[in-house]
C-alpha cells in the first residue's frame, strides 16, 4: 500500500513523498530518558497522528520538531535536507507551525491581533516603513490582513475579531490557537492534543476542521490525540509511543489490531 | 449618543486599520490638537507654560519611551531617568561641539545616542527577566549617573560640573537658552512630541507592536511562532531609549535650563514609571493622562486651597501630593493595571452603547 513516492488513503486522496523524518530519536533530561531510538515519517499531505498514555513522549517529540528541544542522539530530515541544530524562530521560518497542549495564546492580544501574529513569518517591512505607515508597511499590513480574514472566514470565528483573547471560553481559545497557526500557512502543521478538555460537540467541529484544512489546503498535519475515537477517524496513519518507545506505526486497523498496543495502551486505557 | 458607531461601516480592511475606526475618537483628537496648537498658546501665562504645558509634554513623552519598553515589550526598566540623561548630555556635547547645528536636529539625534546605550544595556534582558532585568537596569542607573559625575568631557570641565544651556538660534530665533521665548518653546516641544507621539502609535499598532506584545505576554510562544526574542528585545530597547533620550534632551534643553547630573537619578526614573503606570502600561494615550495627573496635581494642591482661601503650608502640600500619588499607584497596581487609560476604554465602551445598554 505505501511506497517510496507516496500512497492513495482508503478514501482515495493521494498521499505524496517523505516530508519530515525522525531518524533515531534520543531524548534524555538528565537521567529521565523521555524517548528512545524512535523513527518515523510524516508524508506530505497526510494526516499522522500521534497517541500513547500521558507521559508517553508525545509533547517532548513535537518540541523536538519545533526546535523547542534539541534531541540526545538521532537527527530531523526536512525536505529532504537534515536539519542543523536551530531555534525555534528559526524552525517557524522553515513553516512548521504549531499549536499548544496548555492553550499559549497571547492573553493581552485582541483575537484578530493573535492570528496576525501568525503572519508575522511573512512581513518584513523596515522600522522606518512601520514608523511611518507607509509603504511596504502598508501594503504587507494590508495583504496579510486579507490573508488572516481568510482564516477568520473559514474557521467561523468572524463575531469574535476583535474580542480580547482573554475573554474567550476555552473551546474557542483552542480554535484561535488554531487559526494562529494556519495563518502562517505552514508546510506542516503540528497540534498537541487539539480537543483535550472539549465536548463532543466541539471535539466534532475541531475534527472538521482539521480535516478541512487538510482537503482544502493540503496542509500536512501532524496531531497528538487522546482519544482513540478520533484518531482512527481523522488519520491516516499513527504512531503509538509507550514509556518514550516506539510500539507501533501504521494505519488505524494496524494499529488497532497490535497486539503491544492493545496491551500497553488501549487495554489499559479503555 | 455621544459614541454612536451605528451607520459607520467598514468596507475594507484599510479603512478598518485607520487611526481612528470611529469617528468620534478623531473629533476628540481634532478638539485636543486645536487646544494644543491654538487655544493654550493664544492663552497661557509664563506660569502655565513652565509649570503645566511644557513639563507634562515632556514627561509624557519619556513615560511613552518607557511604556514601550515596559508596557508593550514587557522588560521592566528602572533606569529612565539615565538614559534621558545620556539624551541630554548628547545634545550638550552636539550643540557645543558643532554651534552651528539646528538645534531641533541636535535633539532629534541625541535620541540615536541614549538608543546606542540602551541597545547595549537591555543585552542582560536576553537572559535574565523580570525582577532581575529591572535590578540589571537599575545598574545602568547608577553606573550612568555616575559617568555623568565623572567625566568631565561630557560637561565640557565646567567648575560647577553642570551643564549650562546655551542660547540656541533657529531660524533667526531664540529656542533654547535664557532669552528663549516660553512660547517658542512650548511649539518646539509639542511639534516634537506630536511627531514622535505619532511614529510610537504606528509602530505599537503594526507588526512591531505584535511582536513586543507577543514577547511581553508569552515568550516561549513567541519564539515557537517564528519571533526572534533576541530582536524583538533589542529593538524595543533601541526605539524606548531612543524616545526617552529625545525626553531628556527636551527636558533640559526646553525646559530646566540646565542640569546637574543628580537630575537624573532615581526618583525621575521612578516619576516616569509612575506616570506610565497611572496612566496605563501598553497605551499610548495613558502617558498624557499619566502626565497630566503627575504633574498637574501639586500645582492643583498649590493653587485650589489658595484661591479657595484656605491656608495651607506648602510642606502640607508636599505630603498631600506625596499621599494622593501612592494611594493612585497602589490603587491603579491592584484594582486597574491598565491605568486610566483603561479607565477611559471603559467609559468609552459606554458611551457607545448608551443610552441602550443591549
Ligand atoms: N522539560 C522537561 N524536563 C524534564 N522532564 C521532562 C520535560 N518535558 C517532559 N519531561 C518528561 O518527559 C516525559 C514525557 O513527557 P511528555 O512529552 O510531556 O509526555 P506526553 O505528551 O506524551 O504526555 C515525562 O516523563 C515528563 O515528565
Ligand atoms: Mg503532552
Amino acid at each position: 500500500m505505501k511506497d517510496l513516492k507516496g500512497y492513495v488513503t482508503a478514501d482515495g486522496r493521494q498521499i505524496g513523498g517523505v516530508l519530515m523524518e525522525m531518524r533515531n530519536i534520543t531524548l534524555k533530561f538528565g537521567g529521565v530518558v523521555a524517548i528512545k531510538d524512535i523513527s518515523f515519517d510524516v508524508r506530505e499531505g497526510e494526516v499522522r497522528a500521534i497517541i500513547g498514555p500521558n507521559g508517553a513522549g508525545k509533547s517532548s517529540m513535537l518540541n523536538i520538531i519545533s526546535g523547542f528541544y534539541t534531541p540526545s542522539e538521532g537527527e530531523v530530515w526536512y525536505k529532504g535536507e537534515k536539519r542543523p541544530p536551530m531555534k525555534p524562530y528559526e524552525v517557524a521560518r522553515q513553516g512548521v507551525a504549531r499549536t499548544f497542549q496548555n492553550i499559549a495564546l497571547f492573553e493581552g492580544m485582541t483575537v484578530l491581533d493573535n492570528i496576525m501574529t501568525g503572519r508575522l513569518t511573512h512581513m518584513n517591512a523596515g522600522l522606518v516603513s512601520q514608523a511611518m505607515w507607509w509603504g511596504k508597511a502598508r501594503d504587507e499590513e494590508i495583504a496579510n490582513r486579507e490573508k488572516v480574514e481568510e482564516v477568520i472566514d473559514f474557521l467561523e470565528i468572524q463575531n469574535i475579531r476583535k474580542t480580547p483573547v482573554g475573554r474567550l471560553p476555552y473551546g474557542l481559545k483552542k480554535r484561535v490557537e488554531l487559526a494562529r497557526a494556519l495563518a502562517a500557512e505552514p508546510s506542516i502543521l503540528l497540534l498537541d492534543e487539539p480537543m483535550a478538555g472539549m465536548n463532543v460537540e466541539e471535539k466534532e467541529d475541531m475534527s472538521r476542521f482539521i480535516l478541512d484544512v487538510n482537503d482544502e489546503f493540503g496542509t500536512t498535519i501532524a496531531l497528538i490525540e487522546h482519544d482513540m475515537g478520533v484518531v482512527m477517524d481523522i488519520s491516516d496513519r499513527v504512531v503509538v509511543m509507550d514509556y518514550g518507545k516506539k510500539i507501533g506505526d501504521g494505519t488505524p486497523d494496524e494499529v488497532r489490531n497490535n497486539q503491544d498496543v492493545i496491551d500497553a495502551y488501549l487495554g489499559v486505557q479503555h | 449618543m455621544l459614541y454612536r458607531t451605528a451607520g459607520q461601516f467598514k468596507t475594507s480592511y484599510t479603512a478598518d486599520q485607520a487611526l481612528f475606526p470611529i469617528r468620534q475618537d478623531a473629533y476628540l483628537l481634532g478638539i485636543i490638537l486645536i487646544f494644543a496648537w491654538v487655544v493654550f498658546p493664544l492663552t497661557a501665562s509664563e506660569f502655565t507654560f513652565q509649570t503645566l504645558l511644557i513639563p507634562i509634554l515632556i514627561y509624557s513623552l519619556a513615560a511613552m519611551g518607557l511604556n514601550i519598553l515596559t508596557g508593550y515589550a514587557g522588560q521592566l526598566s528602572l533606569g529612565t531617568a539615565a538614559f534621558m540623561g545620556v539624551g541630554a548630555y548628547a545634545c550638550y556635547k552636539m550643540v557645543t561641539i558643532m554651534p552651528w547645528m539646528n538645534p531641533v536636529v541636535a535633539i532629534l539625534l541625541s535620541g540615536v545616542f541614549s538608543a546606542g546605550v540602551g541597545v547595549a544595556f537591555g543585552i542582560p534582558s536576553l537572559r535574565i527577566k523580570g525582577f532581575y532585568l529591572a535590578i540589571a537596569t537599575l545598574a545602568a542607573q547608577f553606573f550612568l549617573v555616575w559617568l555623568f559625575e565623572k567625566w568631565a568631557w561630557l560637561y565640557n570641565y565646567n567648575a560647577s560640573g553642570a551643564i549650562q544651556v546655551p542660547n540656541l538660534k533657529m531660524f533667526g530665533v531664540y529656542i533654547a537658552g535664557p532669552q528663549a521665548d516660553s512660547m517658542i518653546q512650548y511649539f518646539v516641544v509639542l511639534g516634537i512630541v506630536t511627531l514622535l507621539t505619532l511614529l510610537c502609535i504606528n509602530l505599537t499598532r503594526g507588526n512591531l507592536g505584535r511582536t513586543w506584545k507577543a514577547t511581553r505576554d508569552m515568550d516561549i510562544a513567541a519564539e515557537l511562532i517564528g519571533i526572534n526574542l533576541m530582536k524583538s528585545k533589542l529593538t524595543a530597547f533601541m526605539v524606548s531609549s531612543y524616545v526617552v533620550g529625545v525626553a531628556g534632551a527636551l527636558f533640559v534643553f526646553m525646559w530646566r535650563g540646565a542640569a546637574e547630573p543628580n537630575l537624573f537619578d532615581i526618583p525621575l526614573s521612578f516619576r516616569i514609571l509612575f506616570i506610565a503606570i497611572i496612566g496605563g502600561l501598553g497605551s499610548i494615550m495613558g502617558n498624557y493622562l499619566g502626565a497630566i495627573l503627575i504633574v498637574g496635581l501639586p500645582v492643583m494642591l498649590n493653587t485650589l486651597p489658595q484661591t479657595l482661601g484656605i491656608p495651607i503650608s506648602s510642606a502640607m502640600v508636599e505630603h498631600l501630593n506625596i499621599m494622593i500619588i501612592g494611594s493612585l499607584i497602589i490603587f491603579f497596581l491592584i484594582i486597574e493595571p491598565h491605568g486610566l487609560a483603561r479607565l477611559w476604554a471603559l467609559i468609552r465602551e459606554k458611551l457607545i452603547i448608551w443610552p441602550f445598554p443591549y
